[in-house]
């Protein structure tokens, strides 16, 4: 995308998600549990808090609440959805609201702010219910954790009361990050290099033609034998006069071998090494690309292409052609 | 809460430190607190999944942090206190091994109640600032 498209597509995303802001999104939901002793105790206990108003009926009788109350924080724990359903309840614009922005790649999410206020403490037995308003949703914001959308909810808290209507007890407005988070460097260990060429006075001249994306033959120049690898006298009639022919790179698979161990970290295993008979009569070691290591086959076609695999190795290899009819 | 007996309103100043509460935090509180918050977020107790999302480790869900904020002030103030507000704001997150501290300050007195500012820091910054709105006996009516 250019960064006009971009920032056109940002803003139709955004304008998508403030349609959202100040739609009553929930209402007269009603809590999973009344306000009850075991969670209360649960409560306190893994917040290592001892005020006995919460656990003791006995104390909390002796204080102005006259009976045990829940505490005051624990006012959002009573309309949680669980594990089922998360904090939304499935299909409310809340939720929608969340997909949309999870779609758009934000899956990560932080809760940054909760503001309650508390008309009168919860006693036991209560069932509260609630609504919920989604508040603001903003644009796109970076932080430290990385960059997404900030989406602030107000909920009302009510009782039951005796006319029929309902009693606010609280309101809780919470806000969320909704982001991706910053790119952190791969911990992948970096891949060792290949192994080197070996360049030796009789080599040099072979790899600067594969640096020129050659492969060159030595030819012998008294009698015309063919030979490679490079070296320094002709087996044939041992003479020490030579000069090169190009190959064609048209060859055949004289035999192959398949490499699985060891573990070379350098190499994509397992992988297949041939020996390629090249049109020209001199066969040449070197890998077989593009087909799987098991279906390599003594006889098969192949041509010669380069590879690249590092700024300082450039390799032949031999990739398997269509049998001619 | 050791101290049973409660502050009254008048027995309060503004400028007042409140003894701190220091949290260690373990990966048992971390999701024990979680559970009992009814907080299933995958973040609070499932560190793979927390690192999947961006996260060195589990952290504090929110509806701790709100939670030991509001004991910090009722733990000094004794089990008469009503709190009537409580705001917070999380910054550096509560990870497993750290440890919280958590200070207040009466920085308000009006109209029978009394307002305390809130820092809990660790190791990271600050990982939650808040203000709590308390009424205490001889207070509001």
């Amino acid at each position: 995308m250019t960064n006009v498209e971009e920032t056109d597509a940002k803003a139709a995303f955004l304008a998508q998600l403030k349609e959202f802001e100040g739609v009553h999104a929930e209402s007269g939901v009603v809590a999973l549990d009344p306000v009850n002793g075991p969670m209360i105790r649960h409560w306190a206990e893994t917040m290592g808090d001892k005020n006995p108003v919460y656990t003791d009926p006995e104390f909390a009788k002796s204080t102005h609440f006259g009976g045990i109350v829940a505490p005051a924080t624990m006012l959002q724990v009573w309309i949680m959805r669980g594990l089922q359903t998360g904090v939304a309840t499935a299909d409310s614009p809340v939720q929608k609201l969340y997909d949309l922005i999870v779609e758009a790649g934000f899956g990560s999410v932080v809760a940054t702010n909760c503001e309650q206020e508390y008309v009168r403490p919860l006693r036991l037995d209560e069932v509260v219910e609630y609504d919920q308003m989604i508040e603001t949703v903003s644009e796109e914001k970076t932080t430290g954790l990385g960059t997404g959308h900030f989406i602030t909810t107000l909920t009302n808290i009510y009782v039951p009361a005796e006319d029929g209507e309902r009693a606010l007890v609280g309101t809780h407005r919470f806000r969320i990050l909704r982001y991706t988070p910053h790119k952190r460097k791969p911990k992948e260990p970096a891949r060792p290099p290949r192994p080197r060429r070996v360049v030796n006075r009789d080599s040099a001249p072979f790899w600067d033609g594969i640096d020129e994306e050659k492969l060159l033959i030595q030819r012998c120049t008294e009698c015309q034998t063919l030979r490679l690898p490079f070296g320094p006298g002709c087996n044939n009639c041992a003479s020490l006069e030579w000069d090169t022919i190009e190959a064609a790179g048209g060859g055949t698979i004289y035999s192959h071998v398949t490499m699985h161990y060891p573990k070379f970290p350098a190499f994509d295993m397992p992988y297949a090494v041939a020996l390629i008979e090249l049109d020209e009569g001199v066969r040449t070691l070197s890998n077989i690309v593009g087909i799987p290591h098991d279906e390599v086959r003594i006889g098969m076609r192949v041509a010669m292409e380069f590879v690249q695999h590092d700024a300082d190795l450039k390799l032949p290899v031999f990739r398997p052609v269509e049998q001619e009819a | 809460m050791s101290n049973l007996t409660s502050l009254g309103y008048d027995d309060v100043n503004v400028g007042d430190e409140l003894p701190e509460l220091v949290v260690p935090l373990t990966a048992t509180l971390i999701t024990a607190t979680a559970i009992a918050t009814r907080d299933y977020q995958d973040v609070h107790h499932d560190r793979e999944l927390a690192q999947a999302k961006g996260s060195p480790d589990i952290f504090m869900n929110i509806l701790t942090s709100n939670g030991l904020v509001g004991r910090l002030v009722t733990d000094w103030a004794g089990p008469e206190t009503e709190l009537r507000k409580v705001a917070i704001r999380l910054g550096a997150p509560n990870y497993p091994g750290d440890t919280m501290t958590l200070t207040g300050k009466v920085t308000a007195k009006a109209d029978g109640l009394v307002e305390v500012s809130v820092v809990g820091a660790n190791k990271l910054g600050n990982h939650v600032t808040g203000t709590v709105t308390v009424a205490l006996p001889g207070g509001a009516a």
